[in-house]
């Protein structure tokens, strides 16, 4: 997914080989993580894929299936991926964990602890900001999930940056070797106030954590346990609205006083609106083309409360 | 000490946590009421109220520091201090049960609002001040002289004692100036220099366009550096930021400064005009003007030849010129930003005078992209593109700079407007240039938490952009090899 490896690194010179892990992408709502492999076939309502069809041609290409129907294949990235993963939990999207980032101030080199792992939603975008030289050492207490969550990073060629450890956080605390060596903490818990204590004593001063809980009881309690030792206590709630986009045909009609103009939306069979569509509407003479955008109706109404708090300095 | 701290600087990637002369700090003073961006010498000083305080004391702390004007027999100067237990943030938090009944019960019916609540005058101030009382006594004076602060409640009280506590005994915070910050300051004090860009927005961006290790990253960056300066945090010393820009003049990039970039960091932030990063002929024409310094180089030697991008015979006058000029507008932008309701001038002058004397540590990103670079994106492609361009119309840029993007390229598109983005996205869409696209718009809410108080903040940020985002692709499904 990364490309420590310079000569992996995405460009127009490289092409999808045999074992490379793509985004099989069929709509922006319909994306598939697939394993390429040389005999296989992907089935989808569009028909069958051979992957060896696949195998030489560049990412971001569109290929065909067996019945004419077309899936686009992408190069995976953490965006993508948290499109994808299976859900074995609840997991953070985009909005908080592009926030988490920049607020825990990780830059390449820096050395994180999450807790816990989860799906791995967030980890994968920790391991490309601590990348190439910095490390994520991730805990979780349940043992099945933490070697699904490794299975995932081998897949996606992280290993080499993220440690999964089975832990209990909020019963045993960060393991010792971490003490005070520590850049920035990740807290996803159920009762992050337990696990406070042990995650002040890992951080270097002036290091940050954050602490995301869905509930505001959760975060009353984390403020409290972060006023002994923490700075800087702040609490955000990040959402995001998307916007969708319609081309709409204006008619005119004629009338006088009594003229109007009415908007209907062009007709579309899929997110894409043909040129030969447009061409056609460009022969009335009577109606013209416009862009209209608008919220999208469904909207995620909460995720979960962002609280960050900057390790005192003594 | 600073020697050391600096050559620590130089061998770690990561940005220190103890500052060196020469570095670039954030000051926070008194809880943000004040945001100054400086550069610590001994010679650098910064005004406080009335009083004018050197910043020597600051070099060889750690960021996170805590300091306090304190008057000594030498004058007024600032002294190092432990945060408080409570931080800074909270009121009354650490109370028992009891008081926090007590003082539910509490209001202000009983409060006359005639201005003699406070018995004592501001001569018998300046009269401690003179006995040499520190600003925390005085703040206690002004407590035990007040007829109403026993009858406030303990928030009113938190509060009373902050507002004096700011006044009397001022505090400056010691800050690493990163991406959070600046773009934080920035958008605090000058939001219309950084496009309006919030934090959150920003941090969207970086990720909608996978900005990581090794990545070759297009940039059109109006934004006055900011962006340029978040994007090469996140490469730490790896890949390239390539700056682009239309019509012969390139923009600023001040703010980029603001971050302690090593030069091995600057060196990785170049910039290319548009018809530069498109045109073979004047490629070939600088090819062999360069030629003495040039390898005929494949992608691996660029990549590891940091050289690569510096040291261009012929265009060296005009970047020492670039140099000199960037260095006035940053002097110019520290005082800005240190310019706020108290006029300082002598603070700026102090602060322009430490620019004018600091040596710089190679603080001059944006050197021109070389042409080994601009042939190797050429035939490689960008690794993303990231537009911040408030000022131009962004529909027809992304048009001309998509195609210079890799297959499978990720990219984001900012803008203070929808329409604009719409317009862009249904081209997008018609030209099959791109799938995934999307446009969102961040939303972010800060919360006051405190025991049986906590409430969304009263203010909030009501707008932080558009963010148009989605995948390059190939056009050609069936023949993919014929793709240059």
């Amino acid at each position: 997914m990364l490309s420590i490896d310079p000569s992996k690194k995405n460009s127009f010179q490289r092409f999808i080989s045999d074992g490379d892990l793509v985004i099989v992408y069929e709509r922006h709502d319909n994306m598939k993580a697939v394993k390429v492999k040389k005999g296989s076939e992907l089935q989808n309502r569009f028909g069958v894929f051979k992957h060896s069809d696949w195998i030489g041609k560049p990412f971001g290409s569109k290929l065909l299936s067996s019945k004419g129907g077309f899936v686009y294949i992408l190069a995976p990235t953490p965006e993508l991926w948290t499109l994808v993963l299976s859900h074995r939990t609840q997991i953070l999207y985009i909005a908080d964990i592009s926030f988490v980032i920049s607020y825990l101030e990780i830059v390449p080199g820096c050395v994180i602890l999450e807790s816990g792992t989860g799906s791995g939603s967030l980890t994968t975008s920790l391991a490309r900001a601590v990348a190439p030289s910095g490390h994520v050492h991730t805990f979780d207490f349940h043992e099945q999930r933490a070697g699904l969550a490794r299975d995932d990073f081998e897949r996606n060629g992280l290993s080499n940056l993220v440690t999964v450890a089975v832990r209990d956080i909020q019963g045993e605390g960060f393991p010792d070797e971490f003490q005070g060596i520590i850049d920035s903490v990740f807290l996803d818990l159920p009762q992050p106030w337990l696990a406070i204590p042990s995650a002040a004593r890992m951080l270097k001063q002036d290091g940050v954590l954050c602490s995301f809980s869905p509930c505001i009881e959760q975060v009353q309690r984390s403020c409290e346990a972060l006023r002994s030792n923490f700075t800087d206590i702040r609490t955000f709630e990040v959402l995001l609205r998307t916007y969708e986009i319609q081309e709409g045909r204006i008619q005119s009609s004629d009338g006088g006083d009594e003229s109007y103009r009415r908007i209907t939306h062009t007709r579309r069979k899929r997110q894409c609106i043909s040129s030969e569509d447009t061409g056609e509407n460009a022969d009335k003479a009577t109606s013209t083309t416009t862009v209209m955008v608008r919220p999208c109706q469904e909207a995620r109404g909460h995720t979960g409360y962002l609280t960050f708090a900057r390790l005192n300095c003594q | 000490m600073a020697g050391e701290l600096v050559g620590g600087h130089h061998t770690s990637s990561v940005n220190p946590r103890i500052t060196w002369e020469g570095c670039s700090v954030l000051l926070d003073i008194n809880d943000g009421d004040r945001l100054v961006f400086a550069r610590l010498s001994p010679a650098a000083t910064l005004k406080i109220g009335d009083k004018k305080c050197s910043l020597r004391p600051l070099i060889g702390c750690p960021f996170g520091s805590l300091f306090r004007v304190e008057t000594g027999p030498n004058g007024p100067h600032l002294e190092r201090c432990v945060h408080s237990p409570s931080g800074a943030n909270d009121m009354g938090v650490q109370e028992g049960g009891d008081r926090q009944l007590e003082s539910e019960s509490k209001d202000n019916r009983a409060l006359i609002d005639n201005n003699s609540a406070q018995n004592l005058s501001s001569e018998d101030i300046d009269a401690m001040r003179r006995d040499g009382a520190t600003g925390d006594e005085i703040v206690e004076a002004l407590i035990a002289n007040s007829s109403t602060y026993e009858n406030k409640t303990v928030f009113s009280q938190e509060k009373y004692k902050r507002r004096k506590q700011k006044k009397y005994a001022p505090k400056v915070l010691l800050r690493r100036p990163f991406t959070r910050s600046i773009c934080e300051a920035y958008f605090k004090k000058y939001p219309n220099r950084i496009g309006f860009l919030r934090i959150d927005t920003l941090s969207l961006l970086l990720s909608f366009a996978n900005i990581s290790a090794y990545s070759d990253v297009l940039l059109v960056d109006m934004v006055g550096g900011l962006l340029t300066g978040s994007v090469a945090e996140r490469l730490g010393g790896t890949g390239y930021v390539c700056n682009t820009y239309f019509g012969g003049t390139s923009h600023s990039l001040d703010i980029a400064r603001i971050f302690n970039f090593s030069s091995e960091f600057d060196s990785r932030i170049v910039q290319a005009s548009y018809s530069h990063l498109c045109s073979v002929e004047s490629l070939d024409e600088e090819r062999s003007k360069m030629h003495e310094i040039d390898h005929p180089a494949g992608i691996q030697s660029i990549i590891g030849r940091e050289s690569s991008t510096k040291c261009d015979p012929s265009t060296g006058s005009t970047q020492i010129q670039e140099v000199q000029s960037l260095r006035n507008d940053n002097s110019s932008l520290d005082e800005e930003l240190g310019n706020t309701k108290e006029n300082l001038s002598s603070g700026q002058e102090g602060l322009h005078e430490n620019n004018a004397t600091i040596t710089y540590k190679a603080v001059n990103p944006g050197k021109q992209a070389s042409p080994d670079a601009i042939k190797m994106w050429k035939e490689k492609g960008f690794n993303s593109l990231i537009v911040a361009a408030p000022e131009l119309e962004v529909d027809s840029i992304v048009q001309k700079l998509v195609p210079l993007l890799s297959y499978s390229a990720p990219f984001a598109i900012y803008h203070q407007y929808l329409q604009p983005l719409a317009t862009c996205m249904h081209k997008l869409q018609s030209s099959k240039m791109a799938i995934g696209l999307q446009i969102s718009e961040p939303w972010l809410r800060e919360y006051q938490v405190l025991p049986s108080r906590t409430h969304p903040q009263m203010q909030m940020s009501g707008f932080g952009g558009y963010i148009l985002s989605g995948t390059k692709i190939s056009n050609n499904s069936e023949d993919c090899n014929g793709n240059q």
